[in-house]
Protein backbone atom coordinates (compact mmCIF):
# COMPACT_ATOMS: atom_id res chain seq x y z
CA UNK A 1 0.00 0.00 0.00
CA UNK A 2 1.27 3.48 -0.79
CA UNK A 3 1.80 6.15 1.82
CA UNK A 4 -1.08 8.09 0.29
CA UNK A 5 -3.27 5.04 0.55
CA UNK A 6 -2.36 4.61 4.18
CA UNK A 7 -3.06 8.25 4.94
CA UNK A 8 -6.38 8.04 3.12
CA UNK A 9 -7.18 4.88 5.07
CA UNK A 10 -6.48 6.60 8.35
CA UNK A 11 -8.49 9.62 7.31
CA UNK A 12 -11.38 7.41 6.33
CA UNK A 13 -11.16 5.46 9.56
CA UNK A 14 -11.33 8.62 11.63
CA UNK A 15 -14.26 9.90 9.58
CA UNK A 16 -16.25 6.73 9.99
CA UNK A 17 -15.37 6.56 13.65
CA UNK A 18 -17.04 9.83 14.58
CA UNK A 19 -19.66 8.19 16.74
CA UNK A 20 -18.40 6.66 18.90
CA UNK A 21 -14.95 7.89 17.95
CA UNK A 22 -12.64 4.92 18.16
CA UNK A 23 -9.52 3.66 16.51
CA UNK A 24 -9.14 -0.04 15.94
CA UNK A 25 -6.11 -2.31 16.19
CA UNK A 26 -6.16 -2.17 12.37
CA UNK A 27 -5.95 1.63 12.41
CA UNK A 28 -3.08 1.36 14.86
CA UNK A 29 -1.25 -1.07 12.59
CA UNK A 30 -1.71 1.34 9.70
CA UNK A 31 -0.40 4.23 11.78
CA UNK A 32 2.62 2.16 12.76
CA UNK A 33 3.20 1.19 9.11
CA UNK A 34 3.04 4.86 8.21
CA UNK A 35 5.97 5.53 10.58
CA UNK A 36 8.17 2.48 10.03
CA UNK A 37 7.52 1.98 6.32
CA UNK A 38 8.49 -1.46 5.17
CA UNK A 39 11.01 -2.02 7.98
CA UNK A 40 10.63 -4.93 10.35
CA UNK A 41 9.74 -4.02 13.93
CA UNK A 42 11.68 -6.11 16.44
CA UNK A 43 10.31 -6.87 19.87
CA UNK A 44 12.49 -5.79 22.78
CA UNK A 45 14.83 -3.02 24.00
CA UNK A 46 11.84 -0.76 24.68
CA UNK A 47 10.35 -0.60 28.16
CA UNK A 48 6.94 1.01 28.40
CA UNK A 49 5.85 1.75 31.94
CA UNK A 50 2.17 2.33 32.56
CA UNK A 51 0.07 1.56 35.62
CA UNK A 52 -1.68 -1.80 35.18
CA UNK A 53 -4.91 -0.25 36.43
CA UNK A 54 -5.94 3.34 35.93
CA UNK A 55 -8.97 4.85 37.62
CA UNK A 56 -8.91 7.93 35.44
CA UNK A 57 -8.12 7.65 31.76
CA UNK A 58 -7.75 11.41 31.47
CA UNK A 59 -4.21 11.40 32.79
CA UNK A 60 -2.26 8.17 32.82
CA UNK A 61 1.46 8.46 33.57
CA UNK A 62 3.63 6.92 30.87
CA UNK A 63 7.38 6.37 30.81
CA UNK A 64 9.29 4.97 27.85
CA UNK A 65 12.92 3.97 28.03
CA UNK A 66 15.05 2.34 25.37
CA UNK A 67 18.25 0.36 25.82
CA UNK A 68 20.80 2.36 23.87
CA UNK A 69 24.31 3.67 24.33
CA UNK A 70 23.10 7.06 22.99
CA UNK A 71 26.39 7.79 21.27
CA UNK A 72 26.89 9.62 18.00
CA UNK A 73 27.06 6.30 16.17
CA UNK A 74 24.40 4.36 18.01
CA UNK A 75 21.43 6.22 19.37
CA UNK A 76 17.67 6.42 19.42
CA UNK A 77 16.32 8.93 16.92
CA UNK A 78 12.66 8.83 17.84
CA UNK A 79 10.14 7.17 20.11
CA UNK A 80 6.58 6.82 18.84
CA UNK A 81 3.62 5.88 21.03
CA UNK A 82 0.39 4.36 19.68
CA UNK A 83 -2.90 3.18 21.16
CA UNK A 84 -5.40 0.77 19.68
CA UNK A 85 -8.71 2.07 21.04
CA UNK A 86 -8.37 5.83 21.35
CA UNK A 87 -10.20 7.94 18.75
CA UNK A 88 -6.94 8.12 16.84
CA UNK A 89 -3.95 5.80 17.17
CA UNK A 90 -1.18 8.40 17.42
CA UNK A 91 -0.33 9.58 20.91
CA UNK A 92 3.05 11.29 20.73
CA UNK A 93 6.41 11.24 18.96
CA UNK A 94 9.54 12.15 20.88
CA UNK A 95 12.60 13.09 18.81
CA UNK A 96 15.83 12.57 20.69
CA UNK A 97 19.49 12.08 19.84
CA UNK A 98 22.95 11.59 21.33
CA UNK A 99 22.60 14.87 23.22
CA UNK A 100 19.88 13.27 25.33
CA UNK A 101 22.40 11.10 27.17
CA UNK A 102 19.83 8.44 27.82
CA UNK A 103 16.71 7.41 25.96
CA UNK A 104 14.08 7.89 28.62
CA UNK A 105 11.04 10.14 28.38
CA UNK A 106 7.80 10.53 30.31
CA UNK A 107 4.46 12.25 29.92
CA UNK A 108 0.78 11.80 30.81
CA UNK A 109 -1.66 10.43 28.26
CA UNK A 110 -5.38 9.90 27.77
CA UNK A 111 -6.84 6.45 27.35
CA UNK A 112 -10.40 6.00 26.12
CA UNK A 113 -10.67 2.36 27.12
CA UNK A 114 -8.89 -0.66 28.52
CA UNK A 115 -6.29 -1.35 25.86
CA UNK A 116 -2.74 -2.06 24.82
CA UNK A 117 -0.32 0.81 24.26
CA UNK A 118 2.68 0.30 22.01
CA UNK A 119 5.94 2.26 21.93
CA UNK A 120 8.25 1.99 18.93
CA UNK A 121 11.83 3.21 18.98
CA UNK A 122 13.57 4.29 15.80
CA UNK A 123 17.33 3.78 16.03
CA UNK A 124 20.14 5.52 14.17
CA UNK A 125 21.00 2.29 12.35
CA UNK A 126 17.51 2.25 10.83
CA UNK A 127 16.12 -0.55 12.99
CA UNK A 128 12.86 -0.37 14.90
CA UNK A 129 12.17 -1.88 18.31
CA UNK A 130 8.93 -2.07 20.23
CA UNK A 131 7.50 -2.59 23.66
CA UNK A 132 3.93 -2.65 24.90
CA UNK A 133 1.83 -2.47 28.03
CA UNK A 134 -1.82 -3.12 28.77
CA UNK A 135 -3.82 -0.79 30.97
CA UNK A 136 -7.22 -1.44 32.52
CA UNK A 137 -9.11 1.87 32.50
CA UNK A 138 -12.16 2.31 34.72
CA UNK A 139 -13.08 5.91 33.79
CA UNK A 140 -12.53 6.55 30.09
CA UNK A 141 -11.20 9.80 28.67
CA UNK A 142 -12.31 11.67 25.56
CA UNK A 143 -15.95 10.71 25.27
CA UNK A 144 -17.64 12.60 28.07
CA UNK A 145 -19.82 15.61 27.37
CA UNK A 146 -18.54 18.99 28.28
CA UNK B 1 -1.60 33.46 29.11
CA UNK B 2 -0.53 29.97 29.69
CA UNK B 3 1.44 29.40 32.82
CA UNK B 4 4.52 27.24 32.70
CA UNK B 5 6.52 25.25 35.23
CA UNK B 6 10.04 24.19 34.31
CA UNK B 7 12.38 22.13 36.43
CA UNK B 8 16.01 22.36 35.32
CA UNK B 9 18.94 21.94 37.71
CA UNK B 10 20.64 25.31 38.19
CA UNK B 11 24.07 23.69 38.19
CA UNK B 12 25.46 20.52 36.70
CA UNK B 13 28.78 18.86 36.14
CA UNK B 14 30.11 18.78 32.62
CA UNK B 15 28.95 15.62 30.92
CA UNK B 16 26.27 14.93 33.48
CA UNK B 17 22.89 13.76 32.23
CA UNK B 18 20.28 16.14 33.60
CA UNK B 19 16.56 15.54 33.76
CA UNK B 20 14.22 18.31 32.61
CA UNK B 21 10.56 18.45 33.56
CA UNK B 22 8.09 20.82 31.95
CA UNK B 23 4.43 21.49 32.59
CA UNK B 24 2.23 23.99 30.76
CA UNK B 25 -1.38 24.89 31.40
CA UNK B 26 -3.49 24.02 28.37
CA UNK B 27 -6.88 22.26 27.99
CA UNK B 28 -5.71 19.99 25.12
CA UNK B 29 -9.27 19.91 23.79
CA UNK B 30 -9.39 16.73 21.74
CA UNK B 31 -11.95 17.64 19.09
CA UNK B 32 -13.83 14.42 19.89
CA UNK B 33 -16.01 15.77 22.67
CA UNK B 34 -19.48 17.19 22.26
CA UNK B 35 -21.53 19.66 24.23
CA UNK B 36 -24.82 18.54 25.76
CA UNK B 37 -26.53 19.91 22.65
CA UNK B 38 -24.47 17.61 20.48
CA UNK B 39 -22.18 20.17 18.88
CA UNK B 40 -18.58 19.03 18.43
CA UNK B 41 -16.13 21.07 20.48
CA UNK B 42 -13.36 22.04 18.05
CA UNK B 43 -9.89 20.72 18.59
CA UNK B 44 -7.47 22.98 20.44
CA UNK B 45 -4.19 21.28 21.29
CA UNK B 46 -0.49 21.95 21.58
CA UNK B 47 1.05 20.15 18.63
CA UNK B 48 4.75 20.70 19.13
CA UNK B 49 7.21 21.13 21.96
CA UNK B 50 10.85 21.92 21.23
CA UNK B 51 13.79 22.33 23.60
CA UNK B 52 16.97 24.02 22.45
CA UNK B 53 20.24 24.17 24.39
CA UNK B 54 22.25 27.25 23.40
CA UNK B 55 20.30 27.36 20.14
CA UNK B 56 20.88 23.70 19.29
CA UNK B 57 17.77 21.53 19.30
CA UNK B 58 18.12 18.68 21.78
CA UNK B 59 14.56 17.44 22.12
CA UNK B 60 11.24 17.65 20.31
CA UNK B 61 7.82 16.15 20.99
CA UNK B 62 4.97 16.01 18.49
CA UNK B 63 1.75 15.88 20.47
CA UNK B 64 -1.67 14.51 19.54
CA UNK B 65 -5.04 14.80 21.32
CA UNK B 66 -4.19 11.73 23.41
CA UNK B 67 -1.83 13.81 25.53
CA UNK B 68 -3.49 14.72 28.81
CA UNK B 69 -4.55 18.30 29.57
CA UNK B 70 -1.71 20.49 30.88
CA UNK B 71 1.01 18.59 29.03
CA UNK B 72 3.74 17.28 31.30
CA UNK B 73 6.93 16.22 29.55
CA UNK B 74 10.07 14.76 31.10
CA UNK B 75 13.26 14.22 29.13
CA UNK B 76 17.01 14.40 29.57
CA UNK B 77 20.02 16.08 28.05
CA UNK B 78 23.76 16.10 28.61
CA UNK B 79 25.07 19.21 30.35
CA UNK B 80 27.68 20.36 27.85
CA UNK B 81 28.22 24.04 28.61
CA UNK B 82 26.78 26.91 30.58
CA UNK B 83 24.04 28.81 28.87
CA UNK B 84 20.33 28.75 28.26
CA UNK B 85 17.75 26.07 27.74
CA UNK B 86 14.87 27.45 25.72
CA UNK B 87 11.46 25.81 25.50
CA UNK B 88 8.77 26.46 22.95
CA UNK B 89 5.22 25.13 22.76
CA UNK B 90 3.18 25.75 19.62
CA UNK B 91 -0.30 24.61 18.72
CA UNK B 92 -3.76 25.24 17.35
CA UNK B 93 -5.28 28.72 17.14
CA UNK B 94 -1.88 30.37 17.00
CA UNK B 95 -0.81 29.10 20.40
CA UNK B 96 2.85 29.87 21.04
CA UNK B 97 4.67 30.12 24.34
CA UNK B 98 8.40 30.45 24.91
CA UNK B 99 10.26 30.07 28.17
CA UNK B 100 13.89 29.66 29.10
CA UNK B 101 16.02 28.56 31.99
CA UNK B 102 19.71 29.24 32.68
CA UNK B 103 22.15 26.50 33.55
CA UNK B 104 25.67 26.69 34.93
CA UNK B 105 27.93 23.83 33.92
CA UNK B 106 31.06 23.26 35.93
CA UNK B 107 34.22 21.47 34.88
CA UNK B 108 34.67 17.85 35.87
CA UNK B 109 37.28 18.39 38.55
CA UNK B 110 35.95 21.55 40.08
CA UNK B 111 35.04 21.26 43.73
CA UNK B 112 31.44 22.31 44.33
CA UNK B 113 32.38 25.07 46.80
CA UNK B 114 34.75 27.14 44.63
CA UNK B 115 33.13 30.24 43.19
CA UNK B 116 36.43 31.51 41.77
CA UNK B 117 36.33 33.61 38.64
CA UNK B 118 39.77 33.14 37.19
CA UNK B 119 41.14 29.68 36.94
CA UNK B 120 44.25 28.29 35.37
CA UNK B 121 43.19 27.17 31.96
CA UNK B 122 42.65 23.50 31.59
CA UNK B 123 45.30 22.37 29.16
CA UNK B 124 43.28 20.09 26.99
CA UNK B 125 39.77 20.11 25.74
CA UNK B 126 38.52 16.61 25.69
CA UNK B 127 35.98 15.47 23.19
CA UNK B 128 35.65 16.17 19.52
CA UNK B 129 33.84 19.45 19.97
Amino acid sequence: MTAGGVAAGIGLASMIAVEPARATPVAMQEAIRHVVGSAHVNAGRVTLELPPLSENGNAVPLTVSVESAMTERDHVKAIHVFTEKNPQPDVVTFRVGPRAGRASVATRIRLADTQTVIAIAELSDGSFWSGSATVVVTLAACLEEA
Amino acid sequence: MASVLINVPARAKRGEIIEIKTLISHPMETGYRRTQLGAVIPRDIIRLFVCTYNDTEVFRAELHPAIAANPFIVFSTVATESGTLAFQWTGDNGFSVTESAPIVVEGPDMAPHTPQRSEPSRGTRDGPR
